[in-house]
């Protein structure tokens, strides 16, 4: 009797369509590369969408789930608009990025999502964005040496903004939020569960 | 016309391409009364505006002038050109059919000998020749027309060129107060073979059929290297007459796309490596073909061929879909962009020339069609409820010249049993 080499035996495929955003259609992509052809930021990411699907099928769980790529993606849609087998392309790079996030494996200091962290902490907090101390932890990411020079290079547009009324500095004091805080809160932390239970974070 | 022309014992066939005369043929030599009713001004269909087949790269009048001939020689097959089909009502065995005739404004009268043709000046866009080029409003549709008689095209009726053309024929074979007939009869079985058409390049917008003067059709390619095409069989742009010797072939156009068609065309792989030996032909060693792929489909005994054209060294293979066409302002060339799967290197490839390998569309689509048909989701025909019409060739499957003919001569023996069913039930009566 012979055994399955373990080359071939791919849990991963199995793991992406269990716990990643539309991570079934991955296994549809028929490697055409249009995505990647007609991707505007395609030469500065390492892995193009339909090499990330192959690398998934190969089972290259840390390449794939420690590759940049996925956070680099703005959405744009040409590759879902192109995808000859309609795959919903940006969904599934959204869907690993929260994937790798979630279990830790994401580039560490990759800048966007360094800045969908800052952004998600700032936004829970209250249930509204409180744009000062968004700022703030934005130019303060890298130390604080390196905060204050951000902070300096960007004073003009700052004042501006505070002279139009678009930036408030009295929100340091902790800021404005929304009527209903708690039941924000009770919303995300329903949410939170239900995330946990279908990706497999769940206790 | 008398509508007793036909009874429950005919057959209809309609589409007089490679199929419908095959099918028809075949039904006719079994003894069989048939009616083959043809849209256009001839038979012949979309094979007869190939330059050359795969595999074996012979011309077309070869397969065509063996099946005239037959029908030439076989009073069972009545062709009806220029008739399209309006209505049919009806199940197996006994449908009611209406055709309707547009007028062709020249008799049975008619030698074919071109004085009408000379007589006129006006021209129109020649549908030989996908409109690539111009024709005398009074034209024979092609060489290898049948029947060989002209037509005279109805935006020069009731004009001083009509009254010319008039004038011109020593035959008195022009009657421009032709009306469009309609006719009714029944027939015991309908044998579609309404074949397909080139899916609109234009609709694939990253490809810029529209924009680019130098970004073409398979089908228009296949017009450039004919002898009888509107170069002379000089492979030239479109855009600006220069010799186009670099030239990519941009497969799946179309194809095999959820946005455009969900099928495989089939043909469009076996047709493009035809066309580089097309290229080949025409510049030798400088020709240079480039064939954009995602897989290439050459079925069964085709690999040989397939393998043939690999080992060609002026046809090289990429590996990917093309993302986009841009153009390079200076010299009018495409430059095709996209990613190379086969170690993912990201091009911007500078071409002569970009022929589209587009797929095939059912003729039928959009079209209104008896409640008895039944289609795919492709819209090719799959047959009909109560058994009694058939689907042939391109029109029940994207198929290739030699699998249409086989196709029709399935779908022919099935009409025949129709017939036959209808005969021993009415005995039996």
């Amino acid at each position: 009797m012979t055994t399955a080499n373990p080359k071939y035996k791919n849990s991963f495929l199995k793991e992406v369509e269990a716990n990643v955003e539309d991570g079934h259609m991955v296994k549809m992509c028929m490697q055409c590369g249009v995505c990647a052809g007609s991707c505007p930021l395609g030469p500065h990411w390492e892995h193009s969408p339909q090499k990330i699907f192959m690398m998934i099928r190969a089972g290259k769980r840390e390449e794939v789930l420690s590759s940049d790529s996925m956070w680099m993606c703005t959405s744009c849609y040409n590759c879902i608009v192109r995808c000859p087998r309609k795959l919903p392309i940006t969904h599934i790079m959204h869907g690993l990025a929260n994937y790798a996030h979630r279990l830790g494996l994401a580039p560490q200091g990759q800048p966007t999502r360094d800045i969908a962290k800052l952004f998600w902490n700032n936004i829970i907090k209250t249930g509204r964005v409180n744009e000062l101390t968004f700022s703030l932890a934005m130019y303060f990411k890298d130390g604080f040496g390196q905060g204050i020079k951000n902070a300096m290079a960007m004073q003009g547009v700052g004042l501006g903004l505070v002279k139009a009324k678009r930036l408030n500095p009295m929100e340091i004091l902790g800021g404005h939020s929304c009527k209903d805080k708690s039941g924000i809160h009770k919303m995300i932390a329903k949410a939170r569960e239900i995330e946990d239970r279908r990706k497999g974070f769940a206790q | 016309m008398t509508a007793s022309i036909a009874t429950n014992q005919t057959i209809l066939v309609v589409g007089g391409g490679i199929a419908g005369m095959t099918a028809a043929l075949e039904a006719a030599e079994c003894g069989k009364q048939v009616i083959l009713a043809e849209k256009t001004p001839t038979l012949g269909g979309r094979t007869s505006l190939l330059y050359r087949y795969f595999p074996k790269m012979c011309h077309p009048t070869c397969g065509l002038e063996i099946n005239l001939k037959r029908i030439r020689g076989n009073p069972n097959v009545r062709v009806m050109t220029m008739t399209e089909v309006a209505a049919v009502s009806g199940s197996r065995g006994d449908y009611n059919v209406t055709l309707k005739i547009k007028p062709r404004y020249v008799t049975e009268a008619c030698t074919g000998c071109g004085d009408c043709g000379k007589a006129v000046t006006a021209e129109v866009p020649n549908p030989a020749n996908y409109g690539l080029d111009k024709i005398k409003a009074a034209y024979l549709p092609h060489g290898m027309a049948y029947p060989q008689r002209f037509v005279i095209d109805p935006s020069i009726v009731g004009t001083a060129d009509g009254e010319a053309a008039k004038a011109a024929c020593k035959f008195g074979a022009v009657d421009l107060a032709m009306q469009e007939e309609t006719v009714e009869f029944k027939v015991g079985s309908v044998v579609w073979a309404t074949g397909w058409r080139p899916f609109d390049a234009a609709k694939i917008q990253p490809y810029g059929y529209d924009r680019f003067d130098n970004v073409i059709t398979s089908l228009e390619f296949e017009r450039l290297a004919d002898p009888r095409g509107p170069t002379g069989g000089k492979i030239v742009r479109p855009g600006d007459g220069k010799e186009a010797k670099n030239i990519a072939f941009i497969q799946c156009a179309g194809s095999r796309d959820e946005n455009y068609l969900r099928h495989c065309s089939r043909i469009c792989c076996m047709a493009t490596l035809k066309q580089t030996q097309y290229v080949r032909e025409a510049w030798g060693e400088e020709a240079k073909s480039t064939v954009y792929y995602i897989d290439i489909r050459a079925i069964d005994r085709f690999e040989d061929f397939y393998a043939n054209v690999w080992n060609d060294a002026t046809v090289s293979f990429i590996k990917s879909k093309v993302a986009r066409i841009a153009l390079n302002e200076e010299n009018g060339n495409p430059v095709l962009h996209g990613v190379n799967t086969e170690g993912y290197h990201r091009y911007a490839t500078e071409h002569d020339l970009v022929v589209l390998a587009v797929g095939m569309e059912p003729e039928v689509t959009g079209v209104k069609l008896p409640d008895d048909i039944v289609l795919d989701s492709s819209n090719f025909i799959e047959g009909s409820k109560s058994g009694g019409m058939f689907g042939a060739g391109s029109a029940a499957s994207p198929l290739d010249v030699n699998r249409a003919v086989q196709s029709a001569t399935a779908a022919s023996l099935k009409a025949i049993q129709v017939i036959h069913k209808t005969a021993s039930t009415e005995a039996s009566a």
